[in-house]
């Protein structure tokens, strides 16, 4: 089955949550403009959003319309091209509203996993529920006689189990995008054990087709990105505990979510992130690795406890950002929330008495003046020697802070997650838009 | 002509500009050009006839029927006569024209003249559907998406082939620089607030083909604008009924209004034909040549319209053009500065109002009421020229003022 063949009968299962919507709009996208194709003319392409309720499904076909609006009017120059031989498609609008209906006229929404019985591939973005997973591949491969290829975007659970699991042979492979995915440049790409060699073919082919950076990981639980990810939490939490000596817990996580921004110049503090992710999510995800990593606990109670509290964060179906850990107006974080008396606390009342605790912090670059800036060593470089001398607490929980994410980075290669510390960077620089890789000598 | 207004050129660039925010509509545009003519001279109770130019309202705006707007300005020009004329980006050089000739016909001593338009109510690739009426429609279906750009390339393409690229985009990137230079000295201006340290280097970066075009680059292109201008042309009589001195209003001493064949393509892609033939005309009325011309605002829809405008005015030879600009001569220190508070590129371009605004420019320089933006007006040449040009080459009007 050559690669055109294979995307003629696409399944994405869980295509109406956050990770399904986007692989469904990327793929959604890839199979019209084969379709569009003039050897393809005559030939049918079906994708089958497939997701539990009629109404996410409803809210998915408004996104994608929104979503390839977008892309069409990016790419109407070569739009115009595709359709030269379409007379009556004068004006870019036309042309655009053309794309637009070709696109999600391959869509084909259902809450029927039996669609999935006549596809050649399948995309799972559902829960991370290793059991679930399973039950369902085993099903879908039973009654499908294609003998069907599955992707699965799981950020944490090993591949080989889900393979093993549910009787697959190696018709699996982990395909990770980031969220959200038809923005983020990054996939991680990882075998089972079994996973044959055709699949993975096809699946760098297909990631180079979506102009995605594929980096491969082994088939660890948690991969290079949670890996990290879940690692820096587990410190960041650390960081606040230590804190408690000298502050309350609300200011603390309020300190360590400013330090982990500013003073390390990522895009957004560790504690915003969580809540970006969900704080569910996140909790899941350390509950689905702990128990392949040994000799470490990946665990957070504080997580743990937040959640049974229904502090959840994720983000609404429009985009914006839920509270979570910490409260947001407009985006702005306005408030962070307190487990002891089950409120949130402004940050406005406490602000100042923790900055002045932190000390002055060393002017530091904005995280947006200095991602995607080609001199970006000029910036960063100069920050970092101001950094290494500030004597202030700040300063100093941020320098640990920076050793720490080293040293996270470095234990993915060396227990074999990662195949090279290059990898490690490019999945932070792209997955989670650093401005700089973990693995760096900046405090060396 | 007397009694100039032009609002600001809103659009990308000005600092006040949002695309997601709500903007004035077509008639806040209108209304605060024509109350800024009426105002100097003396209400509207001295305005015989009004004229209105506009290119696309009807597809920006959803409006047509724009004549009956003038009672809106002022309630005082209820029942008077009034007239709504397009010739796509020529559309304000019409205008002026149809208030020439009224006073001409002693139809009328007082003639309120605007010209407007409001783009940015769509994205630029909605913007170029718009535009792409300026050309022939037969051709749009194989054209660029951007179509008016596109077709601008090509005759960058064209010159470059015949002329060398790399002098020639050299030439671009000095007439950019002037622009913005230029711009940055009159408040109004779309560019008002450009921050570019290197203008020249920016300008040199190399076009993209996949993204935009093939031989210009986003800075060689005039932006999508939101703008209105107003003017009023008088006779003698007109003046004194509005008690306004002959004195702080320019003389139209000559004009050439050109047409050519839309369903044709040009005849030579490097050069300005039907502006260098309405150029022609114009001087020749007014029996100068265009040694005595002080400054010029010409049609600079794109860098390289501008360098093809100056060899269509006669001050440079046939692929001369960017040598002649590159030396510094066509900026607001050189011996011919054109586009004087920064032209097409560095004002704006509101389309349907772009003819106007050079007449109104003109005005102020030649009375030097330019503020910032005066050049030095010689008195042994105390003309004015503009040339506004109306789609690719096609409906030319080139009009020449005294002191």
């Amino acid at each position: 089955m050559t690669y055109e063949e294979r995307l003629q009968h696409v399944s994405v299962l869980g295509a109406a949550g956050k990770m399904g919507s986007g692989i469904l709009l990327l793929t959604a996208v890839e199979m019209a403009d084969l379709s569009l194709k003039p050897v393809n003319k005559g030939k049918t392409f079906v994708l089958n959003a497939i997701d539990v309720s009629d109404e996410a499904l409803s809210g998915v076909m408004r996104y994608l319309k929104a979503q390839i609006l977008k892309i069409a009017e990016k790419k109407v120059i070569g739009l115009r091209a595709i359709y030269a031989d379409r007379r009556d498609l004068v004006d870019n609008d036309e042309i655009i509203a053309q794309y637009i209906f070709d696109v999600m006229n391959v869509v084909r929404p259902s809450t029927r996993l039996e669609a999935a019985y006549d596809s050649n591939m399948i995309f799972e973005a559902i829960k991370e529920d290793s059991a679930l997973k399973v039950k369902i591949f085993s099903q879908i491969s039973q009654n499908n006689p294609k003998q069907p290829w599955f992707f699965t975007n799981t950020s944490s659970i090993p591949i080989t189990v889900l393979d093993e699991g549910a009787g697959l042979g190696g018709r699996i492979i982990g395909f990770h995008f980031y969220n959200p995915p038809a923005i983020q440049k990054l996939v991680e790409v990882i075998r089972s054990k079994h996973t044959l060699d055709e699949v993975n073919e096809f699946a760098l082919a297909y990631a180079k087709a979506l102009r995605k950076v594929v980096v491969p990981a082994n088939d660890i639980a948690g991969f290079i990105g949670n890996g990290h990810f879940m690692r820096d939490i587990l410190y960041a939490v650390e960081e606040v505990h230590k804190l408690l000596n000298d502050m309350s817990v609300t200011e603390a996580i309020y300190a360590v979510n400013k330090i982990s921004q500013d003073y390390l110049v990522r895009p957004m503090g560790i504690f915003q992130l969580i809540d970006y992710v969900g704080v569910d999510v996140c909790s899941f995800i350390m509950f689905v690795m702990n128990p392949f990593t040994k000799d470490e606990e990946i665990h957070s109670p504080l997580l743990d406890k937040l959640l049974g509290m229904g502090v959840k964060g994720g983000q609404y179906s429009e985009g914006s950002q839920k509270d979570g850990i910490l409260k947001y107006e407009k985006g702005k974080i306005v408030a962070v929330y307190d487990p002891l008396n089950h409120a949130y606390v402004p940050v406005s009342q406490f602000q100042s008495k923790v900055d002045e605790k932190l000390g002055t912090m060393p002017a530091a670059p904005a995280w947006k003046t200095v991602v995607g800036n080609k001199a970006k060593d000029d910036l960063l470089k100069p920050y970092f020697a101001r950094l290494t001398t500030a004597s202030s607490l700040g300063a100093g929980i941020a320098r640990d802070y920076v050793k720490k994410s080293k040293e996270i980075g470095k234990h993915l290669v060396s227990s074999g997650v990662a195949f090279n510390d290059a990898d490690v960077n490019t999945v932070l620089l792209t997955g989670f838009f650093h401005a700089y890789g973990p693995i760096n000598e900046y405090l060396d | 002509m007397v009694a100039g207004y032009n609002t600001i050129s809103m659009g990308s660039g000005r600092k006040e500009f949002s695309p997601k925010r709500e903007r004035p509509g077509l008639e806040d545009y209108i209304k605060e050009a024509g109350q800024g003519t009426l105002k100097q001279i003396g209400g509207a109770q001295n305005v015989d006839e009004c004229v209105i130019g506009n290119f696309m309202a009807s597809r920006f705006n959803r409006q047509a029927n724009l004549a009956a707007f003038f009672p809106f300005i002022d309630e005082g020009l209820r029942y008077k006569p009034a007239t709504r004329v397009e010739g796509a980006c020529g559309t304000g050089g019409l205008a002026l024209m149809n208030g020439i000739k009224s006073v001409l016909a002693e139809t009328a001593e007082v003639v309120l003249v605007i010209g407007f338009e409001v783009q940015n109510t769509v994205k630029a690739i909605y913007c170029a559907d718009f535009l792409a009426p300026a050309g022939w429609a037969a051709n749009r279906k194989d054209g660029h998406a951007y179509f008016f750009p596109g077709q601008f390339s090509e005759r960058a393409g064209a010159y470059f082939e015949k002329f060398g690229r790399e002098t020639t985009r050299k030439g671009f990137a000095r007439w950019y620089r002037n622009a913005i230079e230029n711009a940055r000295l009159c408040p109004t201006a779309q560019e008002y607030h450009n921050t570019i340290k290197d203008l020249e280097a920016a300008a040199m970066v190399e076009p993209n083909a996949k993204a935009f075009l093939e031989n210009l680059t986003a800075l060689d292109c005039s932006k999508v604008s939101d703008g209105a201008s107003a003017i009023a042309i008088m006779s003698e009589e007109g003046l004194k009924r509005c008690g306004i001195p002959v004195t702080d209003a320019v003389e139209v001493v000559g004009y050439g209004q050109v047409a050519e064949d839309i369903t044709k393509p040009p005849p030579d892609k490097t050069a300005l034909t039907t502006m260098r033939q309405a150029v022609s005309n114009a001087l020749e009325f007014a029996g100068i040549n265009i040694g005595q011309v002080a400054t010029a605002e010409i049609h600079d829809c794109f860098t390289v319209a501008g360098i093809m405008a100056v060899e269509a005015l006669g001050l440079a030879e046939h692929g001369k053009g960017p040598e002649y600009v590159i030396a510094g001569n066509t900026a607001r220190d050189g011996k011919f500065p054109i586009n004087t508070t920064g032209g097409l590129i560095g004002w704006g371009h509101p389309t349907g109002g772009t003819g106007v605004h050079m007449a109104v420019t003109l005005l102020e320089q030649l009375k030097g009421k330019a503020g910032a933006a005066q050049v030095n007006i010689p008195d042994d040449r105390p003309y004015g020229l503009m040339a506004n040009m109306g789609g690719d080459d096609k409906t030319l009007v080139a009009i020449v003022v005294r002191k």
